[in-house]
């Protein structure tokens, strides 16, 4: 971990534990990919973030040698699955987004499986350990919850000691509570130093895990930089949202008074909701409600809250990611 | 551990294995199966003592003259009931007292019938003064060997053989292609050959077993002969199950659900059950269907092991049905390995 996550730097392809140039992916007339270009650094936990279909899985399906990229270059640890298919296989980790590992085995029997596929890789009983399943290894995975199994699906990609490990959707579809402790899983990982890229649809997640987001749409990067950086690019790190009770519609010219408002960097309207960037809430939601009022509207709802990735999106996109 | 135990052909095969022996539906089918209908077969084709054949006489006197033979059971009646039991199947032959002697009325189709017709025909002639012209006497033999469960054995066996490979093979690649772990495993640095070889092993495993628990119970329940070399019975058993397995693997290389995967299976299978001589033999199919019943799996398994078992014949003798699975092995395998699908 010794590269900052803020510093911008272009290394070269042998520096990067995995770099993308020029990535394209078709299915018949649906482009999944469409120009991907991306470096990740050594010991960085990187997230792919975007809508269901933003051609996520697509482009960590390439980086995993699942799918074979149209066009582009893809190098791992500084190898291509060209050259060096079976030497990368030992040395990524990879958990994919569906797949059930066979009931009737225990986590111990599918662990020491695994184990035997590299050549190198931790103790069986240190995966076990590492994914909190201390209790559960002579469970059969029939018996797991979903959170129990996504963990052991991690376990799974980590027994070969990896040089970088692929998640793909890890926390989907889990509750709350297995969420927060998968999230603690990837946190320990990373401080550990390893390398990850993960995808995901939920912002929060991008937010709380990853050095570095790649927002992704429509196959395409849109966005890539820290969190806050992305965050900050939305121009305030507040959000102030309102709607105004019926009587009173608003309009162009009063949009146009609402971005005059000093401490206001930006204005969109979205099922009648309206969203402000705001600097500094405590200066500028008074004038607001000041403005507001001078317009002859009464707002209803009003509320704050600090700016997220999800904010981010919709500036971009124009577009929730839940919409999708 | 050791180095063996912690290679990954190893643990795929153990997996394999313990897998199987965690599926009861499965051990159900492989070993209790086979065995019921053995059972069932025995009991419903075993040697009877000769039957006793019922006829009927309109007279005592002649009534009399065919109760002399043991092999027959008669009645006296007259001629319209007579004709009414004939009919309904009650008596197989009935014998007409008339002026000039005695008429037979019977079906001469039926076997039976044409038996009834012997046995009283020579009681009757007996009771009148006839004479042997030459002494003869019966020295009676049940042989084992010839009986139908003798017959029916090697069928169940090579039905069971085809079976548990086809099943066992097919089901559990679909589903893992279907679970995605397929595509996992594609993604970890596994040998893909190591993948399909644990199966083949698990699958030789297994059959150990299976034959060896079928083959005991056929012995020690219904005498079943072993005539041929055990060796080469059990390397018969071992071509035929890898060649079932090959097929197995061709059937799952491509289809995407267990519903496709059972549909084709069955089409694989059905036409051998039928045509192959499981139950009753081969050649009683007419000569046009008889290369189509040659270059069947199935009939060339059975073949072999009948040869083997029941003629004690050795491999040598048996090059044709031999040649005909390991065709079925080299050409299935050569093939899946093209088309298989791993996601």
């Amino acid at each position: 971990m010794n590269v900052h996550p803020n510093e911008v730097s272009s290394g070269t392809v042998q520096d990067c534990a995995l770099s993308l140039q020029g990535l394209r992916k078709a299915f018949g007339d649906v482009v999944a990919v469409d120009g991907v270009d991306l470096d990740v650094r050594r010991g960085e936990c990187f997230g792919l973030l975007g809508p269901n279909g933003a051609g996520k899985t697509t482009t960590i399906e390439i980086c995993e040698g699942l799918t074979v990229a149209d066009a582009g270059d893809v190098h791992l640890l500084g190898l291509s699955w060209k050259d060096a298919a079976t030497e990368l296989r030992q040395r990524i980790g990879v958990q994919l987004q569906e797949t059930q590992l066979p009931e009737k085995l225990t986590v111990e029997e599918i662990l020491r499986l695994f184990r035997s596929f590299y050549r190198k890789g931790l103790a069986v009983d240190e995966t076990v350990k590492m994914a909190q399943l201390e209790e559960k290894r002579k469970a059969r995975i029939g018996t797991l919850s979903g959170g129990q199994k996504q963990r052991l699906a991690m376990a799974c990609a980590l027994v070969g000691d990896p040089d970088l490990l692929f998640l793909d959707e890890p926390t989907t579809g889990l509750d709350p509570q297995a969420r927060r402790h998968l999230w603690d899983l990837v946190d320990q990982l990373r401080r550990a130093g390893r390398t990850i890229i993960l995808t995901t649809h939920y912002m929060d997640e991008a937010e709380h895990l990853c050095d570095r987001v790649a927002i992704m749409d429509h196959g395409r990067i849109i966005a890539l930089g820290t969190p806050k950086q992305l965050i900050a690019s939305v121009g305030g790190d507040h959000v102030v949202e309102f709607a105004v009770a019926t009587k009173g519609e608003v309009g162009p010219q009063d949009a146009k008074t609402l971005t005059a408002i000093p401490g206001v960097q930006g204005h969109r309207v979205d099922a009648g909701l309206h969203q402000l960037s705001v600097v500094e809430l405590h200066t500028t939601v008074p004038r607001i409600f000041a403005s507001l009022a001078e317009m002859g509207l009464q707002p209803v709802e009003f509320r704050t809250h600090s700016a997220t990735l999800e904010d981010v999106f919709v500036g971009l996109t124009g577009r929730n990611l839940r919409d999708e | 551990m050791s180095s063996l135990t912690d290679s990954s052909l190893f643990q795929l095969t153990v997996t394999r294995f313990k897998l199987f022996l965690r599926e009861p539906e499965a051990l159900f089918w492989v070993f209790v199966f086979p065995i019921l209908l053995a059972v069932g077969l025995g009991i419903a084709f075993r040697n009877r003592p000769a039957d006793v054949l019922d006829v009927g006489a309109t007279t005592t006197q002649l009534a009399q003259a065919l109760g002399a033979d043991k092999g027959l059971r008669t009645t006296v009646t007259d001629e319209v009931q007579g004709a009414h039991d004939l009919a309904t199947g009650r008596i197989l032959l009935l014998a007409i007292a008339r002026d000039s002697g005695v008429v037979y009325k019977y079906d001469d189709t039926n076997p039976d019938a044409r038996s009834a017709r012997l046995l009283a025909d020579r009681a009757i002639q007996k009771a009148a003064g006839q004479k042997d012209a030459l002494t003869s006497s019966n020295d009676l033999i049940h042989e084992t060997g010839a009986r139908y469960i003798d017959f029916v054995v090697p069928g169940l066996l090579g039905m069971n053989l085809m079976g548990s490979a086809i099943w066992g093979l097919g089901f559990s690649i679909v589903e893992a292609r279907q679970k995605k772990l397929l595509k996992r495993y594609v993604a970890s640095p596994m040998p893909r050959w190591q993948y399909l070889m644990s199966f083949l092993l698990s699958r030789l495993l297994l059959l150990t077993i299976e034959v060896l628990f079928f083959l005991g119970f056929a012995k020690l329940v219904f005498g079943v002969p072993f005539r041929g070399s055990l060796l080469e019975l059990g390397a018969l058993c071992v071509l035929t199950s890898l060649s079932f397995s090959t097929l197995g693997l061709l059937i799952a290389s491509r289809a995407k659900t267990m519903e496709a995967a059972s549909g084709l299976m069955n089409l694989a299978m059905l036409p051998m059950w039928i045509l192959s001589g499981v139950f009753f033999s081969a050649t009683r199919f007419p000569a046009l269907l008889q290369p189509l019943v040659r270059a069947l799996p199935l009939t060339a398994a059975i073949d072999a092991l009948r040869g083997n078992m029941l003629q004690g014949m050795n491999i040598a003798q048996m090059t044709a049905p031999v040649m005909v699975l390991i065709a079925w092995l080299l050409v299935c395998f050569g093939v899946s390995l093209k088309i298989f699908r791993w996601r």
